[in-house]
Formats: structure tokens, sequence, C-alpha cells
């Protein structure tokens, strides 16, 4: 449907430094929708309107009034993953090739470092992984998976000189990635002061582990148990608790894989009282739900594995999709993460072994397009909003992401309304093999993918080349989520009450048994200050210390002349 | 009558306050620096203008208003420490209607022998009998401490006495559930002990106590018990119960509760979800204590608040240099409390099993238990009288002592509107009994903490002014009918922990526990006339309706026109069975339902990567402690083998039970038990 043809013969231009046109298209950002041509060179927008003055040996594209949309962001990615001595099969390669075919132009990956080892170091490591085999931009999270302060300095370094502004920490897999409240508490307080976002994987960790071993002891040993073992309440407690640790320490909170409907009811009330959160539904919790975990078929049953699980209500998907549409949700994920069935069946005899991750990468956008879109939930500068615009604002990558406009990346999709297409792991572009979205026709694809200025997919084509992909930095503060957060600094300065030196009788106490006080080592201040300081304190933010239990064995008295009126009613 | 309004606002003093079912109260003022900071001065002298806002009542202002004042006016000196004196109360009926009288029938019905004490005979007439699910108009006839006969022209024997109830309530006797009499701080017992406070308990028309047994972290649960029961037995005045604190989870409690349980009578324990480094238990304890205490038939009391978060918060507080009382509820923001609400509400729905929250003090925590009620979750709330009847403003008065009174955990919500939405949740029974949380220490004890507002010794007091501030502020209101009424502060309560219907009901064979109530009592509460003996009354000056004119305990009379006529170790511990019906019916059934299956598949007979043996990506576990049996995999995949225990998941469940293992197809190709499709 649309042509192609070379305006000037003569100057025909490298590949590298391509000059497109796109004409009579219909561009739609998030924030509206209006028809222009677009021209493009050396990978940036120059210039959009009707009528353009472009040079010569410009390729153009007919859009013929279709949709012009800004490329997709697939905010959550794991790639190249290394697990057990083995990696996910979707390599940063095969990963951002299924990304592109699917319409998204960047993702973001997670680094996962082994806990115990450096944060900086696994960086670099995912870089040079990254580096060599990326067809598309990509950006980089960095989990936090154990916590001390030499964590916090490299927390410090990615932030300012490796550009990462998002770092996710665990609230489950206990005994591994696992964080508690007071460390949450300590990240949290860290990166709100620093301009970094929480991301949280948000599960209670250590009721799965009880529920685990009643499971296993109860012998149910296959991927039924991994559901039944994480109720989706464990993940709407978790939600709840960290919006509550973030709202305490004031930072931004992004919660990653929303994946049921109560958990996403979490985040839309704590947004009504005006957290800071955000939610990330991802594409299989969007496009199918937990109920196959009860298939017969074991490798299909595993292929679903997933954390926190698909819930196995089937009004699941419908209901993420409406709360996307309304903006409680803010942005979609794939949380792509593909192991072979062979790589599953580690965990054949126990659910707990079997590894977590389902595929979504190139679904991503046909879901959201097909479930939402089509079905009169959300319009289309909604539906460039949750899979580009706000993955970028979030990060602190628009507008240079995200929005079609002069001076962005030209990473750009024509997407194809009227396409439909059946989803089947035959035809998919992961190396996965099993889709969990098998047989199911979804309406929406890309007809034409373009990836830093050159044509990637074209007529079903895919023309990505490995290493072309750059890493894109993320600068810290985001005025999307720190504007607010700014203003709360401001406000949330504490002040003590000035009141007079309380003179009355003291009750005399044994400070050997105690009783109703947090406690930890008795440190007692060497120096008694006879006058209140109201700036002394032996506390320090590292932790909870016992407070200097001074005056020990002090005896009721009366002062001399009567009491004074500081302790008399009102 | 709301409490919320403040002399420092005039400029925006609303209109009467209009009595309507569900009142979203006054909108919240801002306090002008921002959501924490203080207002210099703003609640001093709060002087609280009720006549301004009673429905109704206006011919009184002026008398009333003056009285007030004398008492604001005070010196708390004046009033310190009374001992054991019995003081009546000041808010006596002002119209001089002759109200509830006595006539004692023994002189003319002569030949009856009368004892006054045990067996007491008692008929109260023309009263109205007030239940939770009804009201009539009926005497009541009581002997031997029992009820007897429910009726209209009762044959009684001669030599009764004879209360004439004239068309006052006749309600049961109020129970609270939640005091802390004997719970020592700092080695130093609070100074309402279980004499003094169950004679306050009486004066305000409670004629039953449930109280928390505390026991230090290492203490033996049992030994904990006997020593409360012990000093209960000597000092109580009335019908008491205890309730067990689980300070501290490990095996060897598990034997003790069995034993509280099955020869105690004990059937409620506390777990804490705060105080970190002391009572603080996490998640995976919590999970098992609910485990054991749902087998034994419990119900799980849970101080709802998340103790890591506090502790952070306190040491940031301390450090920015802010040391008084204003610290402790900065530090313990409600949003903590209904994040552990929440919390335990889901170990409550994963373990099925009843959780009652006590003290709910904040309309976000209150809110989190309505909304797993309404998802059908097996869960209490009580708010406690303090929540009910005043807020957290005061912890910023300048006055220390006065400030220091107010500090309890979870603490009062600064956000004035609070007690008014408690009390529209208490009404449409979301919120199921009111305790008092009564946990008296005096003013030397609070000054403990003079220097650091973590040291102050936690607890208000509220078991005297409990009742009357339900009736104050929910039934007067109109919010509250008088049937729930007594739900709240009586029957619920003995339904939850199996005292019913021997308490919390007046029907025949129910205990003599009885409470006439009088709805056009006035009382203004003050610490001159309270029967506790603190110095501050965290209520004082606030106007009161309704109070009791008579309160009967076992049978005997023990209020009487604002006096007291008590005796130390009256009281009987009543031992309470396990599975109540109302918290373990549902449970019962959803045991049943909640039996879980797995799938039977084929065997799955495709490759399965090879893992090695030490796994790169998973921690190194702190206990490499393997079975040794499991290095021979079974043949057959067996569905009912496992290596778990229920003891908790191991540190090496992430390493496989095998290895070595390489991918083979197996001969012949695969079997279609991995192909593709359903």
């Amino acid at each position: 449907e649309q042509t192609m043809s070379y305006q000037g013969k003569k100057n025909i231009p490298k590949i590298t430094s391509e000059r497109l046109l796109i004409k009579g298209g219909r561009i739609v950002n998030d924030d509206q929708s209006f028809y222009a041509d677009i021209y493009m060179e050396d990978g940036v927008i120059k210039q959009i309107g009707d009528n353009l003055i472009v040079p010569g040996g410009v390729k153009t594209i007919e859009a013929d009034g279709k949709m012009v949309i800004p490329g997709g962001i697939d905010i959550h990615t794991h790639l190249q993953m290394p697990f057990r001595g083995t990696s996910t099969v979707d390599d940063f390669s095969q990963g951002t090739k299924a990304a592109l075919a699917g319409g998204t132009t960047m993702i973001v990956d997670h680094v996962i470092p082994e806990p115990g080892s450096s944060l900086v170091e696994a960086f670099e490591r995912w870089r040079e992984w990254a580096d060599e085999k990326v067809c598309c931009d990509y950006s980089l999270h960095v989990d936090i998976t154990h916590l001390n302060d030499s964590v916090k300095q490299e927390v410090l370094s990615l932030i300012k000189e490796k550009g990462v502004n998002s770092f996710q920490v665990y609230m489950a897999f206990k005994d591994l990635y696992q964080m508690s409240n007071s460390e949450l508490y300590e990240i949290f307080t860290f990166l709100g002061e620093h301009g970094g976002i929480a991301q949280v994987h948000a599960e209670n960790g250590e009721i799965i582990a009880e529920e685990q071993a009643r499971m296993l002891e109860m012998g149910i040993t296959g991927p039924e148990g991994h559901v039944l073992s994480r109720p989706e309440e464990l993940e709407a407690e978790a939600v709840f608790r960290a919006v509550t640790i973030a709202s305490q320490t004031n930072c931004p909170l992004y919660v990653t894989r929303v994946m049921s409907k109560s958990a996403a009811d979490i985040i839309l009330q704590a947004r009504k009282k005006g957290n800071v959160v955000f939610g990330e539904p991802i594409t299989a919790s969007l496009g199918t739900d937990g109920t196959h975990y009860w298939s017969k078929n074991w490798a299909k049953a595993a292929s679903f594995v997933t954390s926190p699980p698909l819930s196995p209500d089937p009004t699941t998907p419908d209901y993420l999709n409406t709360l996307l549409a309304s903006g409680d949700l803010s942005v979609v994920g794939s949380a792509h993460c593909t192991f072979s069935v062979a790589q599953k069946a580690i965990g054949k005899d126990d659910f707990t072994q079997i590894p977590e991750g389902v595929n979504g990468a190139e679904e991503r956008m046909s879901v959201i397009w097909d479930k939402a879109v089509v079905t009169g939930k959300m319009d289309e500068n909604m539906f460039v909003a949750v899979t580009s615009t706000n993955a970028a604002k979030i990060l602190n990558l628009y507008p240079r992401k995200g929005r079609i406009a002069v001076g962005s990346d030209s990473d750009l999709v024509i997407w194809d309304t009227d396409a439909t297409r059946t989803i089947t792991a035959k035809t998919h572009h992961s190396a996965a093999e099993y889709n969990v979205f098998e047989g199911m026709e979804l309406r929406g694809a890309p007809m034409l993918v373009i990836c830093q200025g050159k044509i990637v997919l074209e007529d079903g084509n895919l023309h990505a080349t490995a290493g072309t992909g750059r890493f894109i930095p993320c600068s810290p503060f985001p005025d999307f989520t720190y504007k607010r957060i700014k203003a709360r600094k401001q406000l949330a300065i504490l002040k003590a009450v000035p009141r007079g030196m309380y003179d009355g009788p003291v009750s005399e106490f044994s400070p050997m048994s105690r009783g109703g006080t947090p406690s930890a080592s008795t440190r007692t201040s060497p120096t008694k200050a006879p006058l209140r300081n109201l700036h002394q304190s032996g506390f320090t933010l590292s932790g909870p210390e016992e407070a200097p239990i001074r005056p020990a064995g002090r005896r009721i008295v009366v002062p001399p002349g009567g009491r004074s009126n500081i302790i008399s009613l009102s | 009558m709301s409490d919320c309004r403040r002399q420092w606002n005039r400029e925006d003093e609303l209109p009467v306050y209009l009595a309507k079912p569900i009142s979203t109260g006054p909108s919240q003022r801002h306090k002008s620096h921002g959501m924490f900071s203080s207002v210099e001065g703003a609640y001093d002298s709060k002087t609280i203008a009720f006549d301004q806002y009673a429905v109704g009542r206006k011919e009184n202002r002026s008398s009333r208003s003056s009285s007030r004042e004398r008492i604001v006016d005070e010196d708390f000196e004046a009033y310190e420490i009374s001992g054991g004196t019995f003081t009546s109360s000041p808010g006596e009926r002002d119209d001089g209607r002759p109200g509830v009288k006595i006539t004692d029938q023994t002189e003319k019905e002569c030949g009856y022998e009368h004892n006054n004490g045990k067996s007491e005979r008692l008929l109260i007439k023309g009263g109205r009998v007030v239940n939770d699910d009804q009201s009539q108009y009926a005497d009541v006839y009581v002997e031997d401490g029992i009820i007897k006969q429910v009726g209209e022209n009762l044959i009684v024997p001669g030599g009764v006495k004879v209360i004439e109830a004239n068309g006052c309530l006749v309600i049961p006797g109020g129970i609270d559930v939640n005091t802390c009499l004997h719970k020592p701080y700092l080695g130093t017992p609070p100074v309402d002990d279980f004499y003094q406070g169950t004679k306050a308990a009486l004066a305000g028309g409670t004629t039953m106590i449930i109280d928390h047994v505390t026991p230090q972290p290492g203490e033996s649960l049992l030994e904990a018990f006997e020593k409360w029961q012990e000093v209960a037995d000597k000092k109580s005045c009335c019908d008491y119960s205890l309730h067990v604190d689980i300070p501290h989870w490990h095996e060897g409690v598990k034997e003790e509760l069995e034993q509280l349980v099955q020869e105690k009578g004990i059937n409620s324990f506390q777990v804490y979800m705060a105080y970190k480094g002391l009572f603080q238990m996490p998640d995976s304890q919590l999970y098992e204590a609910f485990s054991f205490l749902k087998e034994l038939g419990a119900v799980v009391l849970v101080h709802a608040e998340n103790g890591d978060l506090i502790a952070q918060e306190q040491s940031k507080i301390l450090g920015m240099g802010i040391t008084g009382p204003e610290g402790h509820p900065l530090s313990r923001p409600e949003e903590l409390e209904a994040e552990a609400v929440f919390r335990a509400i889901t170990l409550g729905n994963r373990v099925n099993c009843p959780v009652y929250i006590t003290k709910v003090m904040s309309k976000s925590a209150a809110d989190t238990v309505a909304t797993a009620r309404k998802k059908g979750s097996v869960v209490f709330g009580e708010p406690i009288t303090a929540s009910l009847a005043t807020d957290g403003s005061h912890y910023w008065s300048k006055n220390w002592a006065k400030a220091a009174a107010y500090v309890t955990s979870p603490p009062l919500s600064p956000d004035p509107t609070t007690p008014d939405h408690l009390h529209s949740l208490l009404s449409c029974g979301d919120l199921q009994v009111v305790g008092s949380g009564h946990c008296a220490y005096s003013t030397s004890q609070k000054a403990i903490g003079k220097d650091n507002f973590t040291l102050i010794p936690e607890g208000t007091n509220g078991v005297e002014e409990r009742m009357g501030f339900v009736w104050d502020k929910a039934v007067a209101m109109g919010k509250m009918d008088e049937n729930q009424f007594v739900a709240v502060t009586s029957t619920n309560a003995a339904k939850i922990f199996n005292l019913y219907p021997r308490k919390g009901r007046i029907a025949v064979g129910s205990d003599a526990d009885i409470v006439i109530w009088d709805p056009d009592k006035i009382k203004t509460i003050t610490a001159k006339a309270q029967q506790s003996a603190l110095e501050y009354n965290i209520f004082e000056g606030m106007e009161c309706h309704g109070g009791p004119v008579y309160v009967v305990s076992q049978g005997r009379i023990v209020f009487e026109e604002g006096k007291l006529q008590v005796q130390q170790g009256t009281g009987r511990f009543i031992s309470r069975k396990p599975f109540p019906d109302v918290a373990y019916l549902r449970i019962k059934y959803r045991n049943k339902m909640m039996s879980k299956q797995g799938v039977s598949r084929g065997m799955y007979d495709g490759p399965v990567y090879d893992v090695p043996a030490t796994p790169k990506y998973i921690t190194p576990a702190p206990s490499a402690k393997t079975s040794p049996t499991t290095h021979q995999p079974p043949p057959i995949r067996n569905l009912h083998q496992s290596n778990f225990s229920l003891s908790g998941a191991q540190i090496d469940d992430n390493i496989p039970r095998r290895s070595g293992h390489r991918i083979v197809a197996p001969p012949g190709g695969r079997s279609n038990i991995t192909s593709l499709g359903c």
C-alpha cells in the first residue's frame, strides 16, 4: 500500500545517514493527533509540517493516512539474563529483533547483579553484552540485590556517571534478593535524595516461602503450585507496603509487573491519595490469565510461570486494560524473559525451581491495541502514552524518545489498525518454543518500523543489524516523577514544639527490663547535658539505635520552690 | 458532638453540628506550615464550647460553660493522686427529676434474712431492657448473681431490693476488652492497678474487663499468666478475663499456648507488628503463630504498626532534634498503621484465621478493616475510647505533661475528623468492639521520656469514660441506635471472646451484670472527679451525655447515684473456651473449601537443562544442608514426595536436588506431553 520512490536519483544516501520523508501520515502523540509530513535526517526528526522543503535523494514513504506513532519503549526486559550458568534464550539480538517486529524501538533491560557482587561491574558486563548485539537503542535499570554502604556508593556513581536513574528492589525471593522493610526504607531514602526511581518487585516473600513449603508438603509439585503459593493478596500486600515506605521516604515508586486486580487497585487508591506511584502491567497480565497453570501439558503450564504469577481470575486482563485506559496504571512493559522448555524443566519435580519469565516484547503493542483501543476503552493518544511516552517521561528520556517532534530521535512506527495476525510460536521472532499468547488473534500491527532513522521493518521483513543500538543514558530527577517530590520535600520539614524544660518529678525506673521502646544496643551518651538541647541527639540515620537512658535510678523529686507551671494543666 | 473545634480558629467556626447518620465532619483545617509543622500556640488552653454544637440542649448553656471554666482553671496539683476515696461524679442531674429510686422491702416483708453480700435479690422495675437485638419494657429479677426472670408482673419472693428504673435503659454491663492494669514499664507498674482500674470501670458502667498479660521476651507465658491472675484475684472488683501477649515466637511457646488454651481458659493472644527488637515478629513468624493459634481455636489480637519503619522514623526524628511528644505521632504516621493492618489481614486470609485488630486509631486503618470485611475476611476492629473521643492535635501542646499524657501506640491521629469517622464505622458495624486501652502512667512515669519521646511509657486512660463517649458521640448524635450501643460496648465482645450469652446479654441465666443507663445524664470529665489515679485525664473538660445511674455487678449494686460500693478481690476470673462461633464458624467452612489439589499430569519426559552442580546465580547458602538421599533420583515422579517440612522454606531450596542431567531426547522422539497445544 505504501509506495516508495527516490526523488533525486543522483544522491542516494548512505545507510548510516538515511534521509527519510513520511508523507500523508497522521501523527499521533500522547496529547494530540494531526496530519503532517515528517522529514528525518541522521536519525533525528528535522521537520514536521505540510509541504516540507527537503533535499534531493530522499526516500519517501507514503503513509496513506495511516497512524504514525512514536516507536514503542519496552521499559522492562530481561534479555540474555544469566540463570544458573545458562541464560535466557533471547539474547540482546534475538530479543530486540522481536521488539522491533512488534513496533518497539527501544528497550530498557534489567541488570541483575549477583547478591554480594559489584553493581557497577554487573552494569559494565551488561553494557558489553548489549553493545555487541543490540539492534535498537537501549537503557538499563540496575537491580539492587543486597545492601551495604558500598552499594550506596555504587548507586551514586551509576546515577552520576553511568546514566542509570532507576533501580529495582525485591520484596520477594526470600534469602536471595529480598530486602527487609528497613533496607527498603534506606534505599528509598537514598534514591529520593539523589533523584533515582525506586522500582519494586512487590510480593511478600516471607509468606510465599511459607506457602511454597506448604504446597510442596501437600504434594503439589507442578506449575499450579506456583500460583497457589503466590496468591494475589500477597502482591497487593507488598504493593501497599511499598507505597507506604515510598510515601514515608518521599521517593517516587514504580511497581513493576502489576499482575492482579487487587494490586492495581492499591495503586489506584494510592494515586488518588496523592502518592507518586506508577504501575506497570505487562503484556502477559494484559493479554492472558493464570488458568493455564492448570494445563495438563506440563511444558505449557510451565511456560506461564512468572512472578508475580498471572492471576487465575479471567477477568483480570480486562480490568487492567481499563485502569490503563483511565491513567491509573501508567506504562506497559513486557517483562520479556524467555526460557526454553528444557530450561523450564529444571523444575519439573518442584515448581519452585522453574525459571520464571514469559515472552511479550513482540506482542506488547498489539495486545494493548486489540484489548484496549479496539474495545473502545482507550484512544490512540493514550495508546501512545502507555506504550511509549510515559515510559520516556518516567525515565527522563522525553522528548528525545516517546514523541514525534522536531529534534526527537527518529524512532517511529506506521501503525496499521486493520492488520490482523495470529500469534504463534511458529512465526514469532523469539527463540522460545512456547508463546503464552499462542493462537490469539490480535488486531493492530506495525506496518513499517523506523529505528534510528532507518527502516528496520517493511512488508513483514526485518532488516535489523546486531550492534547498531546505542546506550541512552537516563539522567536523575526526571520532572515527571520529581516535581511533586521536590515540592513536598520543602513542605515536610518537621519542627519540634518549643517547650520549657520539664522540671517535674521523674519516676524511678530500672533500665534492665524494657517495655515499649525500640532497642538495639545500649549506647549511652558520655556527655550528659544539664540543659535540654533540641539539636543534641545520639542518633544517626544508619538505623535504629538505643536512645540513651540517662537518669537511671532517679527519685521523684519536687523541685525547690514548688512546681513551675510547665506541668500544670493547660 | 465533636471535640475538634479549636479556639484558635474562630474565623472559620462551623455552624451547629447537625446530627446525621454519616457526617463528613468539618472540613480539615490546614496547619499553616505544611503537613506536620506545629502551629504556635495553637493548642494551648483549649476550651471547648460544647453547647454551641449540642443539638437541642441550648437551655443549659450558661450554667455549664461557667462550671467548665472553673475546672479548666484549676491547677492539677489540687487533685493529684487521691487514693481510693469514693468520690461522686459531679455530673449529676441538675433538673432535680427523681429518676431512679431504690426501695428496700426487707422491713416490710419480714422473715427473710437479708445478706448484704453474696446472694442479694434484686428486682429492677420499670426499665427498658435493651439487648443488641431488641429492646422491650420488662422487669428483671436477679438472684445469686444470675438473672432469674425477665418479664412483666414477675412473681418474686419477699425481701427483695427493688430498683425503680423509671424508663431508663437496662443494659448488659459493659465489657472492656482492652485494659493494661498490671503492665509494668521499666519496672514500674501503672498507677491504676486492678483495684483502681476496675473501680473506674464500674463507675463508667463496665462490669467486666479483659486485661493483657504482657510477659517480657524470654519470660514464660504461663508464669506471667499466673502472676497476673494472682494479682487480679486479690484486687479486681469486677469479673475479669485475660489476653496473653506473645512477646517472642519460638517452639517452646507452642506448648505453653496449648496449656493456656486447654487448661487455663484463655482464647485470645496478642502479637506485635511493632516494637522492633522487642516484641516485633517478622511476617514468617506471624504466619507460624497464626497457623498455630488457629489450630487451637484462639483469636489472634494484633498490634498493627510497621515497627521497622517506626524505628527508622524515630531515629530520623530524634536526629532532627525533635525529642518531645510530638515526635511520637510524627514517627508513627497513620499510614504505618494502615499498612500493618493490611498485612495482618493478608496473613489472616492466607492462614484462614480470625484476626482482631486492637486499637484502631486512624481513618485509614479503619477503612482497611472495613474493606477487608466487605471482601469476606474474618477480621474485627477495636477502636478505643481515646480514638473515639479525642485526637492527636494535643501532642503539640506546649505543656509537656499534657502532651505526654496522650502518648499511646498507635498514636491518636492528628486529623480531627478521625473520631467522627470511627463512630460512623462503629455504627454501621464495620468496627465491632470498643475497648479502652486503659493503661495509666503518672506524669512522673511519663517523664522518663522527657528528653526522648521514644522512652515515654505508652498508654491513655479511658476505662471509665468508654461507654459514656460512645453514647455521647454516636447514639446522641443519631449515628447509632441503643441496640448497636449495647452490641459495641458489650455483646460483640462477649461473642468474639466466647463469653456469650453468660455475659453481654440480659436474659434468664445470664450473669447479673446490669447497668441502668440514663441517656440524659450529663457529666463533665475531669481528673478531679475520676476514679483513676492519674493526674491527667485526656478527656479533661469534655462534657459527656449519658451515663450509668446504677451498676449491678455479680448481682450486687456496686454503683449507686454516683457512689461506688466495691470490694477488692470480689471479681472472678472468667475462663473462656476456644473456637468462638462468631469468629470460627466461617473459618471451619472455609477450611473444608480450601483444600487444594494438584493437577495430575503425565510425566514430563522432555529434555531437561543441565544445571551445574554449583549454581552461579544463586546466593551462597549460609548452611549447605543437603539431604544425602536426594542424589538418587526416584525413577518415577512421585507427587507425594517432598523434602520440605512446614518449618519454613529452606535456604537451599534453590539448589537443585539432582545434578548432572544432560539434555536427552528420549528414544523414539518426544512424546506428546511436551508438544504444543492444550
